[in-house]
């Protein structure tokens, strides 16, 4: 089978700096792809290239076997890549409903007189919301209002309501309690059910191996290491990602000069 | 599609979910609640301190001086929702009202002639001041007091060098005044009373933004690019062609402004215009808008409009001195900021 989105030793520079080098990475149907590293080590870089918000410099991208260079978030939607940011990309003040559909609002009418299908707007966001099993009673209550789970669920009931192929999420239970943690996990394996494939981003070794197919490591702008589960084990992954080798040798370092 | 796992209903359970307490609290949502309560105030206030308050004629000379600032208070309340500011709105209004009548005049046109190009060049104002924002991206603060400085110098320069004076040419006596007369300054007879065309280009322009606001994708977008830029853009809104279409909004209603100007005294003065931006901004404010964006509404701008008209003239009704007026306004503005603070604060804390 092959992938629906895949990643060659792609590289990405700003200015002088290097933000990412020849990292590779696939994301397959029905898969979950866990994409984990410390802060800055270019998983957000990562994240904009995937979701249409920078373009690569080298290496290569395709979209379903097609070379792709995304120019606009709108073309990652198009192509069937769903993003969704760490701040959710939802606006506070605004009702739930509204924020459910932004940027793809159905209208009814023509040219001028199109207007929003407020009915079928309001109602298809209840609807959503339910099968992800959340009971919100009123859709107009600004998003701002609701709990950060809630707020995570809207928005990935969002992506698999505007039939999303690939799901990318950045760091969605970073700022979450064990127990709304759980529940996003949840929402995250029922994406996964329906079809789509995820790319979940994450510094959080134990989330990713309960849920994840494939692990792509980076550290410092470069691909660590690449998995698939059977390849390795919970401790080993825990191990890579709190530094490997640098952490053991700092112990080691650490417990000779306390003897000496 | 497959069955997703029932996670935890009891997360969404909220409190006063009753339907009675429902449709209060989406009252108490509404941003333009509290100008609406303000509003009634003044209403009441003036009504007592000054006895000619409540003739009808008064009432058409209220709407009236309210209209000519609610035709600039409506579109930027939209501006405002979608996160910007337009400082140079006061001497655009002038510059629409220049640019038509001189290009009428020194070509010796026909007067509509001038009015469709002072369309384009005001227009073209708009434009400049989103361009410039989106390419930029410093704030709309400097951008606008830039514009804003050099139309009030562009003002009094070009019409020094064309007229020789500060002042325009008569130009009642060319082609096509009478019928652009009647478009932009008329007065309609109703009930015995006159009322301003002007009140009817405010009333529709309120509907129109209200419509486009709440029951269009554009009116979603403006609240989105108002609310959360960057979250905007990441689910596909064009926010950059929401901002510029804001601006040019905006320079339509200053171009409707200016033809009123031109046509209802004939004679436009090149200095006029400056520090209306900021009375069409604090009517904007009263009428609930956030000056942080992503919340307001076009109906409270008007509202906000409409306390200004009743201020503004019931001081004179009440046989105060007029220079009362500013101060009011400015105490005016800050009760009105704190109400809606506090409202939304409730309304939210309920919800």
């Amino acid at each position: 089978m092959s992938a629906l989105i895949e990643l060659t030793g792609v590289s990405k520079r700003y200015g002088n700096i290097k933000a990412l080098e020849a990292v590779s990475l696939e994301a397959h149907q029905g898969e979950i792809t866990c994409v984990l590293g410390d802060n800055g080590a270019g998983k957000s870089t990562l994240i904009k290239i995937i979701a249409g918000l920078h373009q690569h410099d080298a290496g290569d991208f395709t979209i379903e076997g097609e070379e792709a260079r995304l120019r606009s978030p709108r073309e990652a939607l198009n192509r069937g890549i769903a993003t969704v940011y760490q701040d959710l990309a939802v606006v506070p003040l605004m009702p739930v409903w509204r924020n459910f559909f932004l940027g793809s609002e159905p209208t009814i009418g023509r040219g001028p007189f199109a207007r929003l299908d407020v009915e079928r707007m309001r109602r298809t966001t209840h609807q959503a919301l339910l099968r992800m099993g959340i009971d919100l009673r009123d859709v107009d209550q600004p998003i701002g209002t609701l709990s950060g789970g809630e707020r995570q669920c809207v928005a990935i009931a969002r992506a698999v309501h505007f039939g999303a192929k690939v799901l990318v999420l950045d760091e969605p239970t970073a700022a979450l309690g064990v127990k709304q943690s759980g529940v996003v996990l949840k929402y995250v394996t029922a994406a996964r059910d329906q079809g789509l494939g995820v790319v979940l981003i994450t510094h959080n070794p134990h989330h990713a191996y309960l849920v994840g197919d494939r692990f792509v490591l980076l550290m410092r702008g470069e691909m660590a290491g690449s998995y698939q589960k059977e390849e390795i084990s919970l401790e080993e992954l825990t191990r890579q990602m709190s530094g490997g080798s640098e952490l053991e040798q700092l112990s080691h370092e650490l417990s000779r000069t306390d003897t000496a | 599609m497959k069955a997703a796992p029932t996670a935890e209903p009891a997360v969404a359970e909220r409190e006063g979910d009753q339907p009675g307490h429902k449709s209060l609290g989406r009252l108490m949502r509404r941003p333009e609640l509290g100008a609406v309560v303000g509003a009634v105030a003044v209403f009441v206030f003036f009504s007592f301190v000054a006895d000619s308050f409540l003739q009808t004629s008064s009432f058409s000379t209220v709407l009236y001086y309210s209209s000519t600032i609610g035709i600039m208070a409506v579109p930027v309340a939209l501006l405002m929702i979608g996160g910007e500011f337009d400082l140079s709105t006061g001497v655009m209004v002038t510059s629409s009202a220049l640019v038509s009548t001189m290009f009428s005049y020194q070509m010796t046109a026909n007067v509509w002639v001038g009015v469709g190009v002072s369309l384009l060049v005001t227009l073209a104002l708009g434009l400049f001041n989103g361009i410039m924002l989106v390419r930029t991206k410093l704030p709309s603060f400097i951008i606008t007091l830039g514009t804003f400085l050099m139309l009030t110098g562009l003002n009094l320069g070009l019409t020094e060098l064309i007229n020789g004076t500060v002042s325009t040419k008569s130009i009642s006596d060319m082609e096509g005044f009478a019928s652009a007369r009647d478009l932009f300054a008329s007065q309609l007879t109703l009930f015995d009373v006159e009322f301003q065309v002007t009140i009817l280009w405010w009333l529709g322009l309120v509907a129109v933004a209200t419509w486009i606001l709440l029951r269009t994708r554009t009116g979603n977008w403006i609240f989105a690019v108002g609310g959360g830029a960057e979250s905007a853009r990441a689910v596909g809104v064009p926010v950059a062609r929401t901002k510029i279409g804001l601006y040019m909004g905006v320079a339509f209603a200053a171009w409707i402004s200016g033809q009123h100007l031109l046509f209802n005294y004939d004679v436009v003065q090149s200095g006029q215009g400056v520090g209306n931006e900021l009375i069409y901004i604090a009517a904007a404010v009263i009428g609930g808008c956030l000056l942080t964006g992503g919340y307001g509404s076009a109906v409270g701008a008007a509202v906000g409009a409409l306390i200004f008209g009743m201020t503004n003239k019931g001081i004179t009704y009440a046989q105060w001195e007029a220079n009362w007026f500013k101060f009011f306004l400015g105490a005016m503005l800050l009760l009105a900021t704190l109400l809606n603070a506090w409202i939304r604060k409730r309304a939210e804390a309920k919800s």
